[in-house]
């Protein structure tokens, strides 16, 4: 689960990270009344989306006034963002943060996130703040220093320091760095966060260290033990057909192809995908319906998938283990009686009752393409768009 | 022979009494794996499916001796099961269960270290050597006993890997799900190490899928230690990055874990990479062949 920029930064404080002061804004009138609330002349208006690369897009203006805040609030506020991570649809602006304008020396940058191959969270740092971190990464590996911590242990103080002094913090701000980077530590185990980021982490002009963004993605997995976290989710920021999908406990991806996939097994689902593709075809969605998957489920998936316009053809692909082939059939069968199905559905079943399963497609009266294996059914949906 | 279970493996259910734990359960008994009971710390002292159930891990290997545990514990309490079994001494731990918080699974991993246990998983389908043992969710009866190791990181595509291979009429030695979450307790190294060391397994089937660099790390040991026929498949060619697969660890993350450098990293240690998982059965087949395997890999 991802969350704001601002909604980070109220948890950067209560671990004591220090942050520019700020407001967030839903209307014009608001932000002008944040601008007059906050001390300094110079603020910064920022569009809130669940994207990086904000800056680039126009989603991020400084302002000296209290117009110039009116006229940048104008600006932003329902504008749809473009970023590198957004795609090409891009992300409508709903909400604002205005906050102070920072006096700022140097420009860091610091992230967290588990390392697959080391088993543990990485704190990574680096001298090249303000830039996309993907691009120091390519470039210039050597600019990222690492330190890797136990959950319980926490992040060593001189492991810390090493960082801290490697990307040039100055002498008098490594104290309060090194607490710091301990407490952002501290916050990603504590909260269980996949993804900590500061960029970028400022030291000022008066030589204190700050956090002017802030962005936190969370282990869904533990949002359970995190009800406070869960009330951050912002249903705005997510596409309405995966959140329905997530009702269903449905695994739904959007991607912008015409056919739609229905699978049981995220690694079969992945595969699915890529024989449509290896046959000229281009999947509209990763769809996995799990194992137990009911009636009710697979009308559910049905809905969800068909709800996406572009779709042209629906291929139903499920390997029966413990789930059997008859259950799977009759309820694709209720599925489309249910919902009218108005585009070609090619079916392959295989597994447990599989015999059973074909018997009860052919009998049904449906127009359902039978496919023989996972070869066949790809061409057959390919064959019904082209 | 085989690798990490076979017909004198004695396993305990964690999770017995649960609805899923009883299931699959019954389904091994009826496969016939030796289990000899399982574990629910508010039912000691009583009986489940005609077997015994203790509270905790350390009572159950105590009365049963069993050297291997297999884990439906929910999600949330998952963590904490696993960590009972490693400090019970059992040797070999399978986590079925999908959705464990990752720092959990740091922590049960950081436990590991040093340990006599061995976790295969979590978010796996388990192990399998036909006709001996079957640890876990996947379907019993589209294996045959044979020559063939399977190593998957997926649960249906394995099934569907298998079944190929099985229609064809080549056996499997055992077949092994690694599990699709980012943080876990085998993988590839360890399993293509131990099908390698194993002189029953003639050729290995290995599926991966995008995210990580576990396919890399496989490909590395591949390179330098694997003469046995191998082939490859990674599934999520058409993923796009920044998009979590499904599975917790199936993400291209930062440009890293595209199915394209594992295919090219696997393709360069030798193995026989299929573009179609519905030729994962042919593929192998050919490769048998090539190597004057085949009436082996029939035979058996």
């Amino acid at each position: 689960m991802n969350i704001h920029e601002f909604q980070g930064k109220q948890l950067f404080k209560r671990y004591g990270l220090v942050v520019p002061e700020g407001h967030e804004c839903k209307t014009v009138d608001e932000a002008v009344a944040a601008y007059e609330a906050l001390s300094t002349d110079l603020c910064v208006v920022k569009a809130q989306i669940h994207a990086g690369g904000r800056g680039k897009a126009g989603g991020v203006k400084l302002v000296k006034s209290a117009d110039e805040a009116r006229a940048a609030a104008s600006e932003i506020l329902g504008k749809t963002l473009v970023t590198h991570q957004t795609g090409a649809e891009g992300q409508e602006v709903r909400r604002l943060w205005v906050e102070e304008g920072s006096s700022i020396a140097k420009e860091y940058y610091i992230g967290i996130v588990v390392d697959r191959e080391l088993q543990q969270p990485v704190m990574m740092a680096s001298s090249e703040g303000g830039t996309e971190i993907e691009e120091v990464a390519a470039n210039t590996p050597d600019l990222i220093l690492k330190a890797a911590y136990s959950p319980k242990a926490g992040l060593d103080a001189a492991d810390a320091e090493r960082l801290a002094k490697g990307i040039g913090i100055p002498a008098e701000s490594i104290p309060e760095a090194v607490l710091f980077l301990q407490s952002l530590a501290t916050l990603f185990c504590e909260l269980d966060c996949s993804l900590a980021e500061i960029n970028p982490l400022v030291t000022t002009t008066d030589g204190s260290v700050m956090a002017l963004d802030a962005k936190l993605n969370f282990d869904d997995n533990a949002l359970f033990r995190h009800p406070d976290v869960l009330e951050l989710r912002d249903l705005d920021e997510e596409d309405p057909k995966e959140i329905e999908a997530s009702k269903y406990d449905l695994s739904y991806i959007a991607l912008d192809g015409n056919i739609g996939c229905m699978v049981n097994g995220a690694g079969l689902a992945m595969s699915t995908m890529d024989v449509i593709q290896l046959y000229g075809g281009s999947p509209a969605n990763f769809l996995d319906v799990g194992g137990g998957a009911t009636t009710e489920k697979v009308a559910a998936a049905f809905r969800i998938l068909l709800s996406d316009d572009n779709v042209k053809a629906v291929l139903v692909n499920i390997f029966g283990g413990i789930m059997k082939c008859d259950v799977i059939a009759q309820g694709v069968i209720e599925a489309v009686k249910q919902i009218e199905l108005s585009v070609p559905l090619v079916v392959r079943l295989e597994g447990t009752n599989v015999e059973l399963g074909k018997k009860l497609l052919d009998e049904s009266g449906l127009p359902i393409i039978s496919a023989d294996d996972l070869d066949d059914a790809a061409q057959k949906v390919c064959a019904t768009v082209s | 022979m085989s690798i990490f279970v076979n017909k004198d493996t004695k396993v305990i259910t964690q999770g017995f009494t649960g609805k899923t734990g009883t299931f699959h359960s019954e389904q091994a008994l009826e496969y016939g794996t030796q289990l000899v009971g399982g574990v629910n710390p508010k039912k000691p002292g009583t009986e489940h499916l005609g077997l015994p159930v203790y509270g905790t891990c350390a009572d159950a290997r105590e009365a049963t001796g069993c050297n291997a545990s297999v884990v439906y514990v929910p999600p949330p309490f998952a963590g904490a099961a696993i960590l009972e079994a490693i400090d019970a001494g059992i040797e070999l731990i399978v986590a079925i269960t999908e959705g464990i918080p990752v720092l959990d699974m740091v922590e049960v991993v950081e436990r590991l270290q040093g340990s006599g246990s061995r976790l295969i998983g979590p978010n796996c389908p388990g192990v399998i050597t036909p006709d001996e043992c079957k640890i876990g969710i996947m379907p019993g009866y589209i294996h045959k006993k044979g020559r063939v190791g399977v190593v998957s990181r997926s649960g249906t595509l394995t099934y569907e890997a298998v079944y190929q291979l099985t229609t064809r009429g080549i056996g499997q030695s055992t077949c092994v799900g690694i599990g699709g979450d980012p943080v876990n307790g085998t993988n590839f190294v360890d399993v293509v190490k131990a099908f390698n060391e194993d002189p029953e397994t003639d050729a290995i089937v290995m599926i991966g899928e995008i995210g990580g660099t576990a396919e890399e790390a496989g490909a590395e040991y591949i390179k330098a230690n694997v003469k046995k026929p191998m082939v490859g498949f990674i599934a999520g060619q058409t993923a796009p990055p920044g998009k979590r697969m499904g599975h917790a660890g199936a993400i291209i993350a930062g440009g890293k874990g595209t199915a394209k450098e594992k295919v090219a990293a696997l393709t360069d240690a030798g193995v026989h990479m299929i573009e179609s998982p519905a030729r994962i059965g042919a593929a192998m087949e050919e490769a048998l062949r090539g190597a004057g395997l085949l009436e082996g890999a029939l035979g058996a």
